[in-house]
């Protein structure tokens, strides 16, 4: 992949605010909130950066602030080649941004997604709802303090709800982790490589 | 005295002997060979669903090839993926919807169990919202193992009385 080593340095000439971002492989910029999408803009028209790959967000956990990030990224189909945006929330409790949809009408689904897990509001989106979850979901999933097994809920359907009566329940997680630990060789990180010998009636060694 | 015309009698000849049978056996035998499915097709078990039916492994042979997408057509419920809790109330409407006499196949890992999704977005096994009859293992399972499922319903639809299910919701 080859990378837009001009980039950088013509951004932050025309973006002082813009500092440079920790990436190993394409040039990443972090901006303040009210700035991104200027910088946006400036990619778009005149860096060529024509596409819009993905928005998403990141969630630093409760005990930091600025707790949430807003990440973009990039690709130019003249130059081939990518390049990352990011913005921090101001607020912790009730996160936003500016939307993007203005400039690429891709952000629509992407923001939804990102404000269906993570709950940051962008400002100015023309169909702010939930994309993946139902639209009564009371939780943000990929919060960092939310359970992977979930937690109990009602369904989306009151009707069907009365008719069952159970609603959404915690995954059980006997068995597991089912997800793989970083950091370790691929052998010791896999979930089959945990101990499983527990269950509802021999409590986990620990 | 008008001779009964022998178009409209019974003629041994041409039709056989006559058959005596229980009806339980008649109407299951007329069930289990034209089961009709209905394909609650959510995820890649799916894929091997389209595959049973195709003519390699031709479900037609078990009489249940005719896939109706109307609840109302439909017989057997085959529940092939992963159920997630958005979806999980539309699959319960549909199997509500179905007239009975009605069966359910949850098909593969995830209808079964929740299969590797332990996760907060997915109903962990169909049989917590509707009855099923036969679970078939599988991370797809193939398609030998759906007609092995398909031939299990249909021996418990043989043992069943005809008329248990007619009127009972489950």
């Amino acid at each position: 992949m080859t990378t837009d080593v001009a980039l950088p340095t013509a951004v932050s000439l025309q973006f002082p605010s813009a500092a440079p971002r920790p990436s190993l492989d394409c040039p990443a910029f972090n901006v303040p909130a009210d700035g991104a999408l200027a910088l946006l803009h400036y990619l778009r028209d005149t860096q060529g950066y024509d596409f819009l790959m993905d928005v998403t967000a990141i969630d630093w956990s409760a005990e930091v602030s600025p707790r949430f990030t807003v990440v973009w990224h990039l690709y130019s189909s003249t130059k081939h080649t990518y390049v990352r945006v990011a913005a921090e929330c101001a607020s912790d409790a009730e996160p936003a941004m500016p939307t993007a949809t203005g400039l690429w009408a891709g952000a629509d689904w992407h923001e939804r997604e990102a404000y269906d897990m993570f709950g940051i509001k962008f400002t100015g989106h023309p169909d702010l709802r939930r994309i993946l979850m139902w639209d009564a979901y009371p939780y943000f999933p990929l919060r960092k303090e939310f359970p992977l097994a979930g937690l109990p809920t009602e369904m989306s359907d009151a009707d069907i709800n009365a008719e069952i009566g159970v609603g959404v329940i915690s995954a059980p997680m006997v068995g597991g982790p089912f997800v793989a630990t970083p950091g370790e060789p691929m052998s010791a990180a896999e979930p089959r490589a945990k101990d499983e010998a527990w269950s509802e009636k021999r409590e986990k060694p620990e | 005295m008008v001779a009964a015309s022998p178009e409209v009698t019974y003629n041994s000849k041409i039709e056989g002997d006559i058959t005596v049978t229980r009806v339980d056996a008649a109407i299951n035998w007329l069930r289990t060979n034209s089961m009709w499915p209905m394909p609650m097709g959510l995820a890649c078990c799916a894929i091997e669903l389209m595959a049973t039916a195709s003519s390699r492994f031709d479900i037609a042979r078990f009489g249940a090839e005719v896939m109706r997408f109307s609840p109302r057509q439909s017989d057997c419920m085959i529940v092939a993926g992963t159920v997630t809790y958005k979806m999980a109330p539309v699959v319960r409407r549909i199997y509500d919807q179905m007239a009975a006499p009605k069966w359910v196949i949850a098909m593969g890992a995830c209808a079964s169990s929740g299969g590797m999704y332990r996760s907060y977005a997915t109903l962990q096994g169909v049989d917590r919202i509707i009855p099923v009859d036969v679970y078939v293992s599988g991370c797809p399972p193939r398609p030998e193992a759906l007609l092995d499922a398909l031939m299990k319903l249909q021996a418990k639809v043989r043992q069943e009385p005809a008329l248990k299910k007619q009127f009972s919701a489950a």
